[in-house]
């Protein structure tokens, strides 16, 4: 089980490498039966406008899923995930892309701090406040 | 209504789920998770994983059937379709991992007024059957316009 990352080469300041995802409805359709999350506003458009949002919005927890592979591909054993948070800050659509931006904040022996935050095309943060604390 | 605040603290019954790996396969395609390791069990072990490991956030599905149970509780006085999700934090001691036997317990952890909103944090506490502690999810739901009045508030 080792990490993909070297933990002798990770300094504060490092970037991971961002991911991007644009956001189709159908995406929201598959979270929605693999997680059990069926609140309609995340797939009918007439429910989502009856509570006065735009149209389907993503589930929140559908931006954490996304911005979670970029902790998953850096790190690359699930195991050294130790803690992983974030703050729900915007909504977002479909049609729209999810880009996920993180570095390194902190080096501690073995423990690594990621703040992270995903942002949609306007640079409105989706996520904020992420935090991934990690174990190598 | 406001929230309930005499349930904090309140543990509700567990909720069992047995993790299967067609499920965790299903969950990772959902969030777009390509690594073999959370698809292919050859790959799995070959990562020392003694299982199909779960993508990190796929402790919500353990965290909304706990909830399903807290929220379903007429005492706590939630109107779901007030609700919006505020945070979400998981703490993972292991990788959750097919064939898994847990246990979801949800727990009101605080229930406070923020402005004219409300904060409900709910916690789950993801075990083994046997009693090994794998995760603890916590889950902030922001209850718009339930709060209390106050006298001289803002």
């Amino acid at each position: 089980m080792s990490p993909r990352v070297n933990l002798a080469e990770v300094r504060p300041g490092d970037s991971l490498p961002e991911v991007a995802e644009t956001i189709e409805r159908m995406d929201l359709v598959r979270y929605a039966g693999a997680s059990g999350d069926f609140n309609p506003i995340h797939w009918n458009d007439e429910v989502a406008k009856a509570v006065g949002l735009p149209g389907v919005i993503a589930h929140g927890m559908y931006s954490m899923g996304v911005a979670a592979r970029m902790v998953t591909g850096w790190v690359g054993d699930p195991a050294a995930i130790r803690r992983l948070k974030v703050r729900f800050s915007a909504m977002i659509e479909p049609g729209q892309t999810l880009t996920a931006k993180g570095e390194v904040a902190e080096v501690d022996g073995g423990r690594v701090l990621v703040r992270f935050h995903a942002e949609d095309e306007k640079g409105e943060k989706v996520l904020s406040k992420g935090e991934a604390e990690l174990e190598l | 209504m406001p929230l309930n605040q005499a349930l904090v603290g309140k543990a509700y019954p567990a909720v069992r789920y047995e993790v299967g790996r067609e499920k965790l396969r299903e969950f990772a395609i959902a969030v777009g998770e390509t690594d073999p390791i959370y698809h292919d069990e050859a790959a799995a072990r070959a990562a020392g994983h003694p299982d199909l490991p779960a993508v990190p956030t796929f402790a919500v599905v353990l965290s909304l059937r706990a909830g399903q149970v807290v929220y379903g509780d007429p005492e706590l006085g939630l109107d779901y379709s007030r609700v919006v999700h505020g945070e979400q934090e998981f703490v993972h001691y292991r990788p959750i991992r097919a064939g898994d036997r847990l246990l979801a317990t949800g727990k009101v952890a605080a229930a406070q007024a923020k402005g004219r909103h409300e904060l409900l944090t709910l916690e789950t506490e993801v075990t083994t059957e046997d009693g090994e502690l794998v995760c603890l999810v916590r889950g902030t739901l922001l209850s718009r316009g339930t709060a209390p009045p106050r006298e001289g508030r803002a």
